[in-house]
């Protein structure tokens, strides 16, 4: 009389294979280990990440659930969710059908860890564990090209191994950089992110060192996860603003996990005062919302939930259809079920967009 | 007597020609202070003096600078735009100082010289009690002390200050303003205790100016978290200057996650957006508003509330040209609440309008 | 409806909770201190199986800062959102009024009983001893 449910209870809205542009798998560090050296192996035994925000283990603003996942992606045979590659194919690859997912690894990757060298020497080890640990055994996931974003130089050579190798689907950041990302430190990053034909995904997440809003630390888990799309909206502006598109025309970024109802206020506020100040930005040669048009994507995932489902589409249709990517952010708890994250209201074609046809213009590889 | 009101614009700035303005109202210590120690000016980079935003180029005086006496405001937004009552909300530097006490014997001065130098002057004029946030004792002292002068009809704080405002530390000066009837206004600024992004010093202006919005998304959320509506159930909060078409968006995310995070904040009782409507106002400009009218409309859908906007120029900040002070596309029957309605269901000293 | 035995009175001690196939339908059934409730598996919110979520207590708050915790283990959280609902009534707590997880009735029949009527589960074998928890879907 134990009966296990295997098949969802809902029908298959998706007729195309799937592109999930956000799947989080989990590697232990010792996966790492046969892509790190002694010193840094002994290193990280000894004295560990320190990552800004002050803990060993766990966060300051602790997560709602545990590893901010899921209940139910923890594996019947153990392990830490996302850990175990074919109870992911069955809970969430074969699911939903699953053609391509791009893996943003949050850890143990290094990125944001004080120590530049060490920072570069996990985000080679994480590279490779990508590649071998999952890649090589399910060609479906395609790798994020991990680098100490902090350290240009270190994040220039990262790139430029991993140029060319197909495998690769784009560049990590986290969003909480130390410096907002339009600035110079971070150029020759982008300059080789073009170079090796690689978009940049953006993350949410991170730990900057600086009070995670503009006005201090907040108080609450509810707080930090809703203030991603500000803090991300401040790089965006960044980026616009201080001419990288100018200078880097191919660059394109794919902003993962922030949600997406900000970006048109966001293109009408810049707008607004760039009409009336544009003395202050002569290299911009164009209105800021064109280049938050051209080079700029998002991801469906946290589904936007307005009180007034319609809304949503108002926004979708202002930021455009082309420029929407799906995500499912599997397997953490604010997950999106590909067949019922988006709004039923939008017709097949633009659903097939979001579902992969956005991301396969994009993405290159086959 | 509604009908024969105009407009209540919400949000004008006088602005303090310089320290020597404020002498009169300081007490004997701190003009010596002033001269002695030479503090000439507590202009903030809010507002580069000579940026575009700051001031349009018809309302600058011989110095360059605006609004630093009574006619230059009133003739703009009372007589040409049919204003009745206009609020102050003076921005003048006196939440950046690190000392509580010169902080709190400045705003005291800057207060003093709104009362005296303008509401004194024109009938027409009201203001906001300016707080020094660096102490929430001060702070309070100095709202009973200008809450005797009715004219006084909001407290005054800045969006970017060193810890969010719904954090307790900050209750008393509630209590206190909900006790005489006062919102809260959060004014587009910032006291500089941390770069103006989450992730460090913009190279451009126009950049920290986009970033007020991240600033008042936080206040928001961290009010609603905190409890402050909860503990207050009579403070009204209202956003000047802070844009208008990033409120639908950030509830949506805000409301979407409470659902799932309620437990951490069980005295949030109903969704953050229901909160929101209840309780905060936002000044329509800047409007932040898109170029076609039919979107402006939509985005007003988007609020879902006829109540939450409130007139204001913004005077002299150009936000807008000519005398295009409502964006086009606003629904024409909303004009009269935006106008005039609503201000009054906001600010009970402007009842008796 | 029709009323379907999902499990014997043994199979969910209190505390547990069990999910059942019923009508092609997959409902959870509860046992809060030898009390049965059934919900649907199925998160109202978005599709989420609330079999696999966290039984909790109840988190209430008269002022802020002050948290108070009853009714251990009554509350089911989805384990995807996290939206919370009370296994007894199957209201949301985010939005009680339009939310709820869908409640079916559920009761316990002495075995005996269920062999002699007419109602005989389909998957479920029934034998005359002990009691069964009885679900109508």
């Amino acid at each position: 009389m134990n009966i296990e449910v295997r098949q969802p209870e809902r029908t298959a809205k998706a007729r195309v294979g799937i592109f999930d542009c956000d799947i989080h798998p989990k590697s232990a560090l010792e996966d790492l280990r046969p892509y790190l050296s002694n010193r840094w192996w002994d290193y990280l035994q000894t004295y560990g990440q320190r990552q800004r925000h002050g803990y060993v283990k766990g966060f300051p603003y602790p997560k709602s659930q545990p590893l901010a996942s899921r209940r139910d992606s923890w594996p019947p045979g153990g392990g830490l969710p996302a850990s175990d590659l074919n109870f992911m194919r069955e809970q969430h690859l074969d699911l939903y059908g699953i053609e391509w997912g791009i893996m943003n690894p949050l850890s143990p990757t290094g990125q944001g860890e004080q120590n530049d060298e060490l920072s570069a020497a996990m985000a080679f080890a994480a590279n490779e564990d990508q590649l071998e640990r999952w890649n090589r055994r399910e060609p479906r996931l395609k790798a994020s090209v991990v680098i100490p974003y902090e350290n240009a130089e270190l994040s220039v050579q990262e790139i430029r191994k991993r140029a060319g190798d197909r495998r690769f689907a784009h560049v990590l950041f986290l969003s909480r950089t130390s410096e907002l990302l339009g600035k110079r430190r971070y150029w020759p990053i982008f300059e080789a992110a073009v170079e090796a034909g690689l978009p940049i995904g953006v993350h949410v997440f991170g730990s900057s060192g600086r009070p995670m809003s503009n006005t201090g630390w907040p108080s609450f888990y509810i707080e930090e996860i809703t203030e991603h799309s500000a803090s991300l909206a401040a790089s965006v502006t960044s980026l616009i603003v201080e001419g990288v598109f100018e200078r880097y025309p191919e660059l394109k970024f794919v902003l993962i996990e922030a949600g997406f109802a900000w970006i048109p206020a966001l293109g009408w506020r810049l707008d607004q005062n760039w009409k009336r100040m544009k003395d202050e930005v002569p290299h911009l040669r164009r209105a800021p919302s064109e280049y938050l048009r051209e080079h700029f994507w998002v991801s469906t995932q946290p589904m936007e939930e307005p009180e007034e489902p319609d809304h949503v589409i108002d926004v979708m249709s202002w930021i455009g259809w082309d420029k929407i990517l799906f995500a499912s952010d599997y397997p953490h708890w604010d997950f999106d079920d590909p067949f019922l994250a988006l709004p039923p209201s939008l017709s097949e074609e633009r659903r097939n967009k979001i579902y992969s046809g956005n991301a396969k213009g994009l993405y290159r590889f086959d | 007597m509604n009908s024969a009101l105009n407009a209540i614009d919400c949000d004008v700035h006088p602005n303090v020609p310089d320290m020597k303005a404020l002498l009169p109202h300081l007490e004997e210590y701190w003009r010596a202070t002033v001269e002695e120690r030479g503090i000439n000016s507590l202009e903030t980079v809010a507002y580069p003096p000579g940026a575009p935003l700051t001031a349009r180029p018809q309302w600058r005086g011989k110095n360059g600078r605006a609004a630093t006496a009574v006619p230059e405001l009133t003739t703009q937004v009372c007589d040409r735009w049919h204003a009745d009552v206009a609020i102050l909300n003076c921005l003048y530097g006196v939440n950046l100082l690190f000392s509580e006490d010169m902080a709190a014997a400045f705003t005291r001065g800057l207060n003093d010289w709104v009362a005296r130098e303008w509401l004194d002057r024109d009938p027409r004029l009201r203001a906001s009690i300016v707080l020094p946030t660096q102490n929430t004792e001060y702070a309070v002292d100095e709202i009973e002390r200008c809450a005797k002068d009715r004219r006084f009809v909001q407290v005054l704080v800045l969006a970017m200050q060193e810890v969010p405002l719904g954090r307790r530390q900050f209750w008393p000066i509630y209590a206190a303003a909900e006790r005489h009837g006062l919102p809260l206004g959060i004014h587009a600024g910032s006291t500089f205790r941390h770069s103006t992004t989450s992730l460090g010093w913009p190279s451009y202006f126009i950049e920290d100016y986009a970033a007020q919005t991240q600033a008042f998304q936080s206040q928001v959320a961290s009010l609603v978290c905190e409890g402050v509506f909860a503990k207050f159930p009579g403070l009204k909060v209202v956003l000047l200057e802070s844009g208008v078409t990033w409120l639908p968006g950030f509830l949506w995310r805000f409301s979407k996650f409470w659902r799932g995070v309620r437990s951490e904040v069980p005295w949030v009782d109903r969704s953050p957006a229901e909160i929101v409507r209840d309780h905060v106002r936002l000044t329509i400009q800047p409007f932040d508003a898109p170029a076609d009218p039919d979107q402006v409309e939509r985005a007003i859908d988007h609020l879902r509330s006829d109540a939450i906007l409130l007139y204001a120029s913004d005077f002299p900040h150009w936000q807008f040209d000519g005398d295009q002070r409502m964006p086009a596309g606003i629904p024409a029957g909303l004009h009269r609440k935006i106008l005039v309605d609503n201000a009054l269901a906001t600010y009970d000293r402007l009842k008796s309008l | 409806m029709a009323k379907h035995v999902v499990a014997t009175v043994g199979d969910i001690p209190p505390g547990t909770r069990k999910l059942a196939q019923v009508n092609g339908r997959a409902i959870v059934v509860f046992n809060l201190g030898g009390e049965f409730f059934a919900l649907n598996n199925r998160c109202p919110h978005r599709g989420g199986s609330l079999h696999h979520g966290k039984q909790t207590g109840l988190v209430e708050s008269n002022e802020p800062g002050n948290y108070c915790y009853s009714r251990p283990g009554e509350i089911i959280r989805c384990p995807w959102h996290g939206w919370e609902f009370d296994i007894r009534t199957g209201q949301s707590w985010c939005d009680p009024t339009r939310v709820r997880a869908r409640q079916y009735a559920v009761s316990v029949q002495p075995g005996t009983r269920l062999v002699a009527g007419p109602y005989v589960a389909e998957t479920v074998p029934v034998t005359v001893e002990g009691d069964y928890v009885v679900v109508e879907a």
